[in-house]
């Protein structure tokens, strides 16, 4: 066995650089292939990031009526935090809420002089509550209207806030469904160009499968160096396109941190790199291992 | 060893290659299959190498019908055949060592052995100093040779030659009729297809005779009657 597998490679490596013009397309196609897999990766990575930016920006709040104590309040939000669709509770008391009140308006005279004139802190406690996604919003609000505390709370503003949600809720499902369909589509084009190519190549060669089976060598010692050639191609193809990348994400990265300060494509590319090159070595010796494996298959019927 | 049994060969749409052919070739024989181009003589080692079925009739190389074997067990069958082709049939992209040495390869011949042997075959087809060309530069002769090479160096049980001097000078296909005759003195059964009346009239073996398909003519120590 380690005699024929030797055999193999040295012949699969010997064809390699015989056939330079078929193995540099081969290589070109795998790296188109293996490009667009790869940049669904990232355009995955930054759609991520948008949908968590905009769902950040979306909260429940409950408003407590105005005579409620401190202490029942923090009870009530160590019970919401309790809620397992409930990301975070944030406590904004009444003095939190003058504050920021008074920081946002200090410009706007009319604004300030009427709150000094009601004379004490109109501003009601509340709890800003997140849920992990758009969709959770419901339950909590649920939560919240059917609670032993509904006596102490003067309102909660999903309601007002539910059409918003739910626009961010479609948008976010809609642009998730789109990207899985997207990279279907894109993986089975990519696939078949490569397939197609490859198993051009192999049509090329179908004469020479045929002599080699009526020389006597077995499917298996015919078919593998076209395997191993598959694997050589696209581990060339993987080398090709992680430095391709590496480039492309370091070349952005500027360029996407002036739109979204907090998104590094290039930091992201660098702490997922063993992913990538994972991803890219599977799916190039994948695509072009299947692909030689079919197209070998009609030939060898001899 | 090798039997044909009524064997017809028709090729889409209707036209018979062979038709009802019957004869048998013993071990150690040396058989010569003659017959104008189209006769069939192609056709039978064909059959007797799987490369193709019969429509009819049966092909059987040591009680073993040939159409019967499953398509991993073919090459064991094609280990024990050397093939002559007409049209050579050389791996393109592989030197004429290599060529010859894929023979040896296929059957798990050690590297030491490869070397060795090819070495040897060169010397006897005399292309050594061709060794490290490829098919594409070399001359129709040159090519016919390699083809024997490849054929002669696993030392197989039988030797199917189709036309295998239909691309050399006077001086080759003399060489090549004799070594094919020493490989026969040695035990190899061999199958001789050819149109060349000389090298029939002057090698007095066995001489079959094909016409349109059909067998015409078998005869021990036969000549070239068409």
């Amino acid at each position: 066995m380690p005699i024929v597998l030797k055999r193999i490679f040295r012949a699969s490596w010997k064809s390699f650089l015989r056939e330079g013009g078929s193995a540099a397309a081969n290589i070109f196609i795998l790296v188109m292939a293996i490009s667009a897999i790869t940049s669904l990766l990232l355009f995955k990575n930054v759609s991520n990031f948008l949908i968590e930016a905009i769902q950040e920006k979306v909260d429940v709040s409950v408003y407590f009526k105005y005579e409620t104590a401190e202490e029942d309040i923090l009870k009530i939000k160590d019970e919401i935090a309790a809620i397992p669709e409930v990301k975070a509770v944030e406590y904004v008391s009444k003095d939190k809420a003058l504050t920021d009140f008074t920081a946002r308006h200090q410009d706007e005279p009319v604004l300030m002089e009427s709150v000094e004139e009601v004379g004490i802190n109109p501003f009601l406690a509340s709890l800003n509550v997140k849920a992990f996604t758009a969709n959770q919003y419901e339950a909590v609000s649920n939560f919240l209207n059917n609670t032993k505390y509904s006596d102490v709370i003067e309102k909660v503003d999903y309601h007002q806030r539910k059409p918003i949600i739910d626009r961010i809720y479609n948008l976010t499902s809609n642009l998730n469904k789109a990207g899985i369909v997207f990279s279907i589509i894109l993986v089975i084009v990519a696939f078949l160009v490569a397939f197609n190519t490859i198993r051009l190549a192999i049509y090329n060669s179908r004469e020479e499968i045929k002599i080699q089976r009526l020389v006597g060598a077995s499917n298996w010692f015919v078919r593998g160096p076209f395997l191993m050639q598959g694997i050589i191609s696209g581990f060339f193809a993987t080398l090709i396109c992680l430095v391709l990348f590496a480039l492309i994400c370091w070349g952005l990265d500027s360029k996407v941190a002036y739109l979204f300060p907090d998104l590094s494509i290039f930091k992201f590319f660098v702490s997922s790199f063993w992913l990538i090159l994972l991803i890219q070595i599977a799916s190039a010796v994948i695509i072009s291992t299947l692909s030689s494996l079919i197209a070998t298959r009609r030939y060898l019927r001899v | 060893m090798i039997k044909f049994q009524n064997i017809t060969k028709t090729y889409k749409p209707n036209i018979k290659a062979l038709d009802d052919v019957t004869f048998e070739v013993q071990a150690k024989e040396f058989v010569c299959l003659v017959g104008r181009s189209g006769a069939g003589k192609t056709t039978l080692l064909k059959l007797l190498m799987a490369e193709e079925c019969p429509t009819s009739g049966r092909v059987f190389f040591k009680n073993q019908d040939v159409n019967k074997i499953k398509q991993q067990e073919l090459p064991l069958l094609r280990r024990k055949i050397g093939a002559i082709f007409q049209d050579y049939r050389l791996l393109p992209f592989k030197t004429v060592f290599e060529n010859i040495a894929y023979a040896l390869e296929v059957i798990g011949a050690s590297d030491v052995e490869i070397k060795r042997d090819v070495a040897d075959v060169l010397t006897i087809v005399g292309l050594s100093n061709r060794a490290n060309n490829f098919p594409a530069q070399l001359s129709g002769g040159e090519k016919q040779r390699v083809a024997i090479a490849r054929a002669l160096i696993h030392r197989p049980e039988v030797i199917l030659a189709d036309e295998p001097t239909g691309n050399l000078d006077p001086y080759h296909t003399s060489d090549i009729i004799k070594l094919l005759l020493k490989i026969n003195e040695f035990g190899t059964t061999v199958i001789l297809a050819t149109h060349n009346k000389e090298i029939i009239n002057s090698l007095g073996k066995r001489v079959i005779t094909l016409e349109a398909g059909k067998l015409i003519r078998d005869e021990e120590k036969g000549r070239f009657v068409i």
